[in-house]
């Protein structure tokens, strides 16, 4: 655990930099968070996908793979790799805050 | 293992994996593995060799069979393994379970794989010996290539035999 300062608040990131404490995210912080993971500029795709994400976590507790993301979100499994290169629901969890889903499909 | 295969922090960038069995057993961890190599953001390739090609085959890859005789794994006695139907009865029971887990039956997880941008290779040497063409394989197939070809696609990553 460390932390670091996403639009000028410190928050507490895990050791591969998601938020250990997903209610400090805002969404001003995903900007900084998707640079960091090599996105230049996030799209309204790209926020539908982070929302969908954060969503999914405050309803069932983990966010999906990618499997299920693309099932549920309806976005393609090739738009998602399109949006996200580095890994879709990775790179999305990232951006939106919440842990990294942890799964196998 | 080359240094280039590794980032200075240790991590894997790219994956080659061969598939060389035709059953679901075979199959299976490769496929799994290569998909979720593209979900933590490692390039993949996968490279379809002997039996490995049913994955692929055209009208093949709906019938992927559990090997049920010759398997201890399954603490199936040999002989009962061997009787008419047992095979597909095994695997239509491990589509089952399978598809509660969300993994997707052989045809649907290849086409996700090639969707998530992995890339699936036939062997010359297989295709060439079971007399096979393009033609019998799924679109996703990119190319048939040479074992040469494979390490040249391969360089720089990590080999993983299956």
């Amino acid at each position: 655990m460390s932390t670091k300062v996403y639009a000028g608040t410190e928050v507490t990131v895990d050791d591969d930099g998601f938020f250990a404490d997903p209610h400090q995210w805002r969404a001003e912080m995903a900007p900084q968070l998707a640079r960091e993971s090599g996105i230049d500029t996030l799209t309204a795709q790209h926020w539908q996908v982070v929302k969908f994400m954060r969503h999914e976590y405050t309803e069932k507790g983990t966010g999906p793979s990618v499997r299920a993301l693309s099932k549920t979100s309806g976005v393609s499994i090739k738009e998602l790799y399109q949006l996200f290169p580095k890994g879709p629901a990775k790179l999305a969890a990232k951006i939106a805050g919440i842990p990294k889903p942890r799964g196998c499909i | 293992m080359t240094s280039d295969a590794l980032t200075a922090n240790g991590k894997i960038e790219k994956v080659s994996i061969i598939v060389s069995k035709g059953s679901l057993e075979g199959i299976y961890p490769a496929l799994i593995m290569a998909n979720g190599a593209r979900a933590e953001g490692i390039e993949a390739n996968l490279f379809f060799t002997f039996f490995g090609l049913d994955a692929i085959h055209k009208a093949r890859h709906e019938h992927i069979k559990l090997a049920t005789v010759g398997n201890p794994g399954l603490h199936l006695a040999t002989w009962a393994g061997g009787l008419p139907g047992v095979s597909s009865v095994m695997t239509h029971y491990m589509g089952h379970k399978m598809g509660q887990l969300d993994i997707p039956p052989i045809p649907e997880f290849i086409e996700m794989i090639a969707d998530t941008g992995a890339g699936l290779y036939a062997c010359k040497a297989s295709v060439d010996l079971f007399g096979l063409t393009k033609d019998d394989f799924i679109d996703q197939v990119k190319d048939i290539i040479t074992v040469g070809e494979f390490y040249d696609l391969a360089g720089g990553g990590q080999i993983i035999f299956t």
